[in-house]
């Protein structure tokens, strides 16, 4: 049921039809990410997890976007909401992350090492970015029509290689979407207290197009992704989305020092709460408890194996 | 005959020749310059569109080439000096050895060549070979050519590889001749090793036990080489063994070609301690004991900086003499 809902093409859909689609996508990751913190309190989840909470129209928004039958997705540490838009893979993930053989990497990758067709995460900050560089000049080359979104944070703008990647991006003409989820926070430090100047302003000097946008407003992601990237399939080169957004949960686990207050404002204007002013709450309360049942059931048959 | 440097550029010749998805990356390496060393000289010029010079990127470019091997190309990269690969480390270590290893059906078919060592008076950052710090990485193949293999062949083999592999060039090998079969002081036969990489196995005259058996890659096989052909006019057999497979130790190739009775030197260019002699000195005593006469030797860099003068910098390094000192004081 669940995986459906992620194979439906959006782009058929007429708005009001795209919005139930996009926030029962969004509200499957929100309500899988919980359920992996209640997996880690119980003890089942080895390691870690980084859950992408508050950031889920990023997410939803691009993968609704790309063209999945070729195109590329790069990911990062906090790299569930983005496999389970590029996917609808519940399964694999939940599987992964308890260390299962049918995971979708065999329990070898965890929460931070994923790959399936041509999706790839990986745990280091700003090491993937050169390396979407190189698959969108691969599938260029190739002429496969392939583009590559690639995904980081505010955090790894601190990383030197995402100015060797947009360098190279924008030097060799490279398909490229570089999609920034700006959570203001780096595991617990804002962005304001490691990052001096603008970082919107500086994939611009590189010569990377940047269009910022709301994080939190799904429709507009996936809009603003889909005009990017039909310019970067008809014109070639870089882009830039830059999308601002909040990171509701911890970096990790226990791990909050925000003010609760400035986490309860961010509540207020997160993702799924945008839609259900629209949707209704009745609707969107239905939906919940649909998901909730489907997803309950993978996970309790998932961690009946491990115990 | 040829030289270390022509045999190299004609392997990436014909690479690029047979196999449309090489394609060749780094800094300064497009005609009319050709390289720091010359190694891609008129590649740009014969293969258009295949060899892209680079920005000083290279935790950037290796990415970039990583992507493009596991999307389908064969990418192979010149990093100038090794000395500046400590900077594609991160991509070395934690992207490139570990996707394979990782991720069902991913592989990273690419090559990284840089130029090692010292003897040129470049100084402490331009000098070292710092191979031995990426021998240890699973998933990541170290290789280097010495003069007594085909230096062209060998690099056929690292593109051909499914693996990632660092390619070593020592760069006082670019103007030497290789060895070739009409040589009448050494000869070589080349043996496999269990990943189908060659073993040099090197006599300076005809004979059953050497005198010594020396244990060594890469750059050292000048120095040895020019040491083996001197000692051949004095009679002192000497067996050299070059692996061109750093990062595995040939164990079965050295059971049947180290003999246990005569004495055992392992020479290396890089610096003393937790360095590749460390791990062929531990795997012969494994294979060799308890037969073994005498304790293993063991030759290398001193473990300080590379100075830029030429009588500090050979008191630093491995040198000819050094290998011919402990050679004679191994028979004495």
């Amino acid at each position: 049921m669940i995986i459906d809902l992620f194979h439906t093409r959006v782009d058929d859909l007429s708005l009001a039809q795209r919005r139930e689609c996009f926030y029962r996508r969004m509200l499957a990751v929100r309500l899988c990410e919980e359920r992996l913190l209640d997996l880690f309190t119980q003890g089942l989840v080895r390691g870690t997890v980084h859950t992408c909470l508050g950031q889920e129209a990023c997410a939803i928004g691009v993968t609704s976007a790309l063209d999945l039958a070729r195109d590329i997705v790069c990911s990062n540490h906090r790299g569930h909401g983005h496999y389970l838009g590029y996917s609808g893979d519940f399964t694999g993930l939940i599987a992964e992350i308890l260390g299962l053989s049918q995971g979708v990497c065999h329990g070898v990758g965890g929460s931070q090492h994923l790959h399936l067709r041509n999706l790839y995460t990986n745990g280091i900050l700003g090491g993937m970015p050169p390396i979407a560089v190189g698959m969108a000049l691969a599938e260029k080359r190739l002429n496969t029509g392939a583009v590559a979104c690639i995904f980081l944070g505010d955090g790894a703008m601190a990383e030197g290689s995402c100015y060797e990647a947009l360098n190279l991006a924008a030097l060799w003409h490279a398909p490229v979407l570089f999609a920034v989820e700006q959570n203001q926070y780096a595991q617990t430090t804002h962005w304001s207290s490691q990052h001096a100047g603008s970082l919107q302003d500086r994939a611009p000097a590189f010569g990377v197009p940047t269009t910022v946008i709301d994080g939190n407003d799904v429709e507009a992601v996936y809009q603003t992704a889909g005009r990017l990237l039909a310019q970067m399939r008809t014109e070639g080169g870089p882009q830039m989305l830059f999308m601002n957004t909040y990171r509701l949960g911890p970096h990790s686990k226990g791990d909050d020092l925000r003010p609760p207050e400035e986490i309860a404002a961010n509540r207020a204007v997160e993702p799924l709460k945008r839609l259900e002013d629209i949707l209704g709450r009745d609707w969107c309360a239905e939906q919940h408890r649909q998901i909730a049942t489907a997803l309950d059931k993978t996970v309790n048959m998932l961690a009946s194996e491990i115990k | 005959m040829s030289t270390f440097l022509q045999s190299l550029q004609t392997g990436l010749s014909e690479a690029l020749s047979d196999d449309e998805r090489v394609i060749l990356l780094g800094e300064d390496i497009v005609d009319p310059y050709g390289g720091a060393f010359k190694v891609t000289k008129g590649l740009s010029t014969r293969f258009p569109g295949r060899v892209l010079s680079t920005p000083i990127s290279e935790a950037g470019f290796t990415g970039v080439a990583a992507g493009m091997a596991i999307r389908g190309l064969r990418p192979v990269v010149e990093v100038m000096f090794g000395d500046f690969l400590t900077l594609c480390t991160d991509q070395l270590v934690n992207h490139i050895s570990k996707f394979s290893l990782m991720y069902d059906g991913v592989s990273v078919p690419m090559v990284i060549r840089t130029a090692m060592g010292g003897g040129r008076g470049y100084g402490a950052t331009h000098s070292q070979s710092l191979e031995k710090m990426y021998m240890g990485i699973p998933g990541l193949q170290v290789v280097a050519a010495s003069l007594a293999h085909d230096p062209a062949a060998l690099i056929r083999k690292a593109i051909d590889d499914q693996n990632p592999v660092l390619f070593i060039e020592n760069k006082q090998l670019y103007p030497q001749q290789i060895i070739d079969a009409l040589d009448r002081e050494v000869s070589v036969e080349m043996r496999l090793d269990d990943a189908s990489y060659p073993v040099a196995i090197a006599k300076n005259g005809s004979f059953g036990i050497p005198d010594v058996t020396i244990i060594a890659y890469g750059g050292a096989s000048r120095a040895i080489l020019s040491l083996m052909r001197r000692m051949s006019r004095e009679e002192i057999n000497i067996k050299a063994v070059f692996p061109s497979l750093l990062s595995a130790m040939p164990t079965t190739i050295f059971r049947a070609e180290v003999d246990a009775s005569a004495p055992i030197l392992i020479a290396e260019e890089g610096s003393a301690g937790f360095n590749w002699g460390s791990e062929v000195a531990s795997t012969l005593y494994e294979v060799l004991l308890p037969a073994l006469r005498a304790p293993i030797r063991r030759l290398a860099a001193k473990a300080s900086v590379i100075p830029c003068a030429a009588h500090l910098e050979d008191s630093v390094l491995l040198t000819e003499e050094k290998i011919e000192m402990a050679v004679l004081d191994l028979i004495a």
